[in-house]
């Protein structure tokens, strides 16, 4: 997880365009001025961050499903829980279900675990516009193949 | 069975928090009940769901935004209903 970067996603575990659904992988880092003020003695990873955390593994999976062509915006989070702490150094499994397939628009239900342990989850819709200029294109093109994207599907892109 | 147009006013009313009664066939879902592109997609989804269909959003704001059609056209609800009538037919055609 890079968080002074606003990367949280530090790999794809898997992906399927068929079954509309993907795992990702994002660790907690140990130390961050983040931690600092949230809270003194007691470090905890934000709500938002979470939410963000299934915001981006659903983006992926959006990203994909239209071929690298078109970018993934947050749009509405509902119904989010967050069901327990979570603290520095955790490993954390996201996955994201896309439910709705719509035009300019799509919906997903993400969950966050550890340890098989439910953390969160929320329902997210997501924008769908083409990417505002080329440069943001290749850079999550070559974001996308850090974070360990299947071959294939960046090949087809 | 309800109207098409019953169950689009009664999606708007739940989604946008607007009185039922207050929304009319002739009601132009942006110019007259103010719904903004945000709460539009929340009805788009709701319609999607509701008639088993994929409301088009994206070819009507382009033909709009080109002058090939007017908002009045897919967003009075009466045209908003005729057009989800054609494209539930189209379905199961």
């Amino acid at each position: 997880m890079r968080l002074e970067y606003f990367q949280l996603i530090d790999r794809i575990v898997d992906i399927s365009l068929a079954d509309r659904k993907i795992s990702t992988v994002a660790t907690v880092p140990t130390v961050s001025t983040i931690f600092e003020g949230h809270f003194p003695g007691h470090p905890l990873m934000p709500g938002v961050l979470l939410i963000e955390t299934m915001a981006q593994t659903s983006g992926w999976l959006v990203v994909a499903a239209n071929s690298f062509e078109r970018m993934a915006f947050l749009a509405a989070v509902k119904g989010a829980k967050f069901r327990t702490f979570v603290t520095p150094g955790q490993v954390m499994s996201v996955t994201a279900q896309l439910t709705h397939d719509g035009s300019g628009y799509a919906v997903t239900e993400a969950s966050i675990a550890i340890d098989g342990k439910a953390v969160c989850d929320a329902t997210l819709t997501l924008r769908i516009l083409k990417f505002p200029n080329e440069e943001m294109k290749l850079k999550m093109r070559e974001t996308a193949a850090r974070v360990g994207f299947p071959g294939e599907a960046l090949a087809n892109a | 069975m309800s109207s098409t147009f019953d169950t689009i006013a009664n999606i708007i009313a739940e989604t946008c928090d607007i009185p039922r009664d207050s929304i009319t066939p002739e009601s132009h879902a942006i110019n007259d009940l103010g719904i903004d592109s945000l709460d539009f997609l929340d009805i788009a989804f709701a319609i999607d769901k509701a008639f088993g269909i994929k409301l088009p959003l994206e070819q009507w704001t382009q033909e709009v935004n080109d002058g090939k059609a007017t908002t009045e056209q897919y967003f009075v609800l009466n045209n908003l209903a005729a057009r989800i009538d054609e494209l539930v037919a189209a379905k199961g055609a």
